[in-house]
């Protein structure tokens, strides 16, 4: 039973995939700083990016639209930024009432609106490429490269090893479960809904002993095997001339789309 | 007593076995839970350079609480030695080094992402070099049988791949004792027979809890039986294993 959902990459040989780590992740932090950086309404620049992360997605080998549909999972956390809508000033164009008073949508609002769900929408093309094109433990090694706290790169690989075996220890969870839920042949089954969030809470509380146990036992396994507080790694990765050039490109495309946004 | 069996491995070990120390001593270990359950009780053994025993008895005789303390992660009143070198706190590093201990669920063993990387924890934590570290690594997973692996990723072997890779990450260790706490449980019947000729073939000292008996009879000249934290008897596997009251009373069976 595995459970292989979190599994994003795709694999092909194409020259993003041999690119290094350490480069790829420089690419996407630039594209995702220049999204952001991007002045509210730059549509031009807007469409520039997304040119940009269509040719990645292209140079990549990506099955076209992999980006794009993939990138669907950012627009709900989109929504926070709804407000805005309401609160920055500007002409209406929208009014409605709600509870005896009149809400107006202006068109700054709007504008501001649009763009903070492009932009995040943009950025996480950026970070699903990354993903698509890079195996996990490189990605790691390249944040150590990189300089980011051993303490959290030791937290995110092994969240990573263990979301694996989390999600499978929930699916049995779950099946057990199923497979003592049996109907009577006539009417429903169940019990109330207070009871099966009972359950629900229940297996979230197995869930938690189960892997507080779990981090016992790695632990162990750990200080079994020499660990004394510091995890090391090896470095197998060297940026290469190739490296430097791509992300160079890479660079100047993302200035030309900074300029895009300032001159239209 | 133990028998002292005498085996080919022995010959390139002969350095630590100056004047017949044993590879692994325990001298009256006592042990208790935080909740105050006590788990071992004035547990005694010897086990000898190149010697392979197995350790069996039923759930909860403390089988896998003895095993915890070869290499100091749990800590009970008494005295443990291997090679002769107490285990206390100054040693562990030295000692964590000699005792290559495998747990019986793989996924608390393989912790890294990559199989590379999780054979290559132990030599990288004990300061090897890098190209030794890689030639240990190559060598562990060949001993083992799963060459060429080194890039896959741990979650997505199946069980029996697992505990070899599991097996590799001691080996590539160099340990002189191999500690296994039930090696062969939920394997299918082919990867447990390759399981007990990868065992057969490695010669190192080794400590093996099991409940399955098939694979002591076949690999093991000596069963160490313990039970309610006792060591109930001691001795040829032969021996024991013909002996229907003991295994009996200490709810095992004849394989
Ligand atoms: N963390 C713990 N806290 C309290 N008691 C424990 C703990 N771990 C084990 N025990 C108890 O110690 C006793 C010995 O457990 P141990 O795991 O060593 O048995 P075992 O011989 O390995 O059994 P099995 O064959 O089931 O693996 C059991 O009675 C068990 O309930
Ligand atoms: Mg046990």
């Amino acid at each position: 039973m595995h459970v292989s959902a979190f599994d994003r990459y795709q694999h092909q040989h194409s020259r993003v995939h041999r690119l290094d780590p350490r480069a790829k992740v420089l690419m996407t932090l630039f594209f995702i700083l220049s999204n952001a950086l991007l002045p509210d309404g730059a549509w031009a620049a807007f469409l520039a990016a997304w040119g940009l992360a269509l040719l990645a997605g292209s140079v990549a080998q990506l099955p076209p639209g992999y980006l794009f549909k993939r990138s669907f999972i950012a627009l709900p956390f989109a929504l926070a930024a709804v407000t805005v809508l309401f609160t920055v000033p500007g002409a209406a164009v929208l009014t409605f009432p709600l509870f005896s008073r009149t809400i107006a949508i202006s068109d700054a609002g709007l504008a501001r609106f649009a763009s903070i769900v492009i932009r995040s929408w943009l950025s996480v093309q950026g970070a699903i490429w990354l993903t698509a094109t890079t195996q996990f433990p490189d990605l790691m090694h390249a944040l150590r490269h990189l300089r980011v706290p051993r303490l959290l790169i030791a937290i995110i690989s092994f969240m990573y090893r263990y979301l694996f075996v989390l999600a499978d220890e929930a699916t049995r969870l779950l099946r057990a479960r199923e497979a003592r839920s049996a109907a009577p042949v006539s009417g429903k089954s169940g019990g109330s809904i207070l009871w099966r969030a009972k359950v629900a809470g229940g297996m979230v509380g197995q869930l938690f002993l189960r892997s507080l146990e779990r981090s016992e036992r790695v632990y162990n396994a750990m200080l079994a095997r020499g660990y004394r507080g510091q995890l090391l790694t090896m470095n197998p990765h060297v940026m290469m001339k190739r490296d430097w050039q791509e992300l160079g490109t890479a660079v100047i495309l993302i200035a030309l789309v900074q300029v895009i946004g300032r001159l239209f | 007593m133990p028998i002292i069996h005498q085996t080919g491995a022995q010959e390139q070990r002969q350095t630590d076995n100056r004047a017949g120390l044993s590879t692994l001593l325990v001298e009256r270990l006592s042990f208790s839970y935080r909740d105050g359950f006590q788990a071992l009780k004035e547990v005694s053994l010897q086990i000898a350079p190149g010697e392979k025993v197995a350790l069996v008895g039923p759930n909860g005789a403390g089988k896998s609480t003895l095993m915890l303390h070869l290499n100091g992660l749990l800590q009970g009143n008494g005295v443990i030695e291997i090679a002769g070198l107490p285990v206390v706190k100054e040693n562990l590093p030295v000692i964590r080094g000699k005792v290559g201990m495998v747990f019986q669920n793989p996924d608390d063993q393989l912790f890294s992402p990559t199989v590379f990387e999780d054979v290559a924890f132990g030599p990288l934590h004990m300061g090897l070099p890098e190209a030794e570290i890689r030639q240990q690594v190559t060598q562990a997973l060949s001993q083992v049988g799963m060459g060429g692996f080194e890039d896959r990723l741990s979650h997505h072997l199946s069980l029996g791949q697992k505990k070899r890779v599991a097996i590799a990450t001691v080996l590539s260790m160099n340990p002189e004792i191999l500690a296994l706490d039930e090696p062969s449980a939920g394997l299918d019947p082919r990867a447990r027979w390759s399981l007990i000729n990868l065992l057969r073939e490695l010669p190192l000292t080794m400590l093996v809890s099991s409940h399955d008996m098939l694979m002591v009879r076949e690999l093991f000249p000596r069963i160490i039986i313990m039970d309610e934290g006792r060591v109930a008897a001691d001795g040829e596997t032969a021996v024991l294993l013909a002996d229907a009251a003991l295994l009996e009373t200490h709810g095992l069976e004849r394989p």
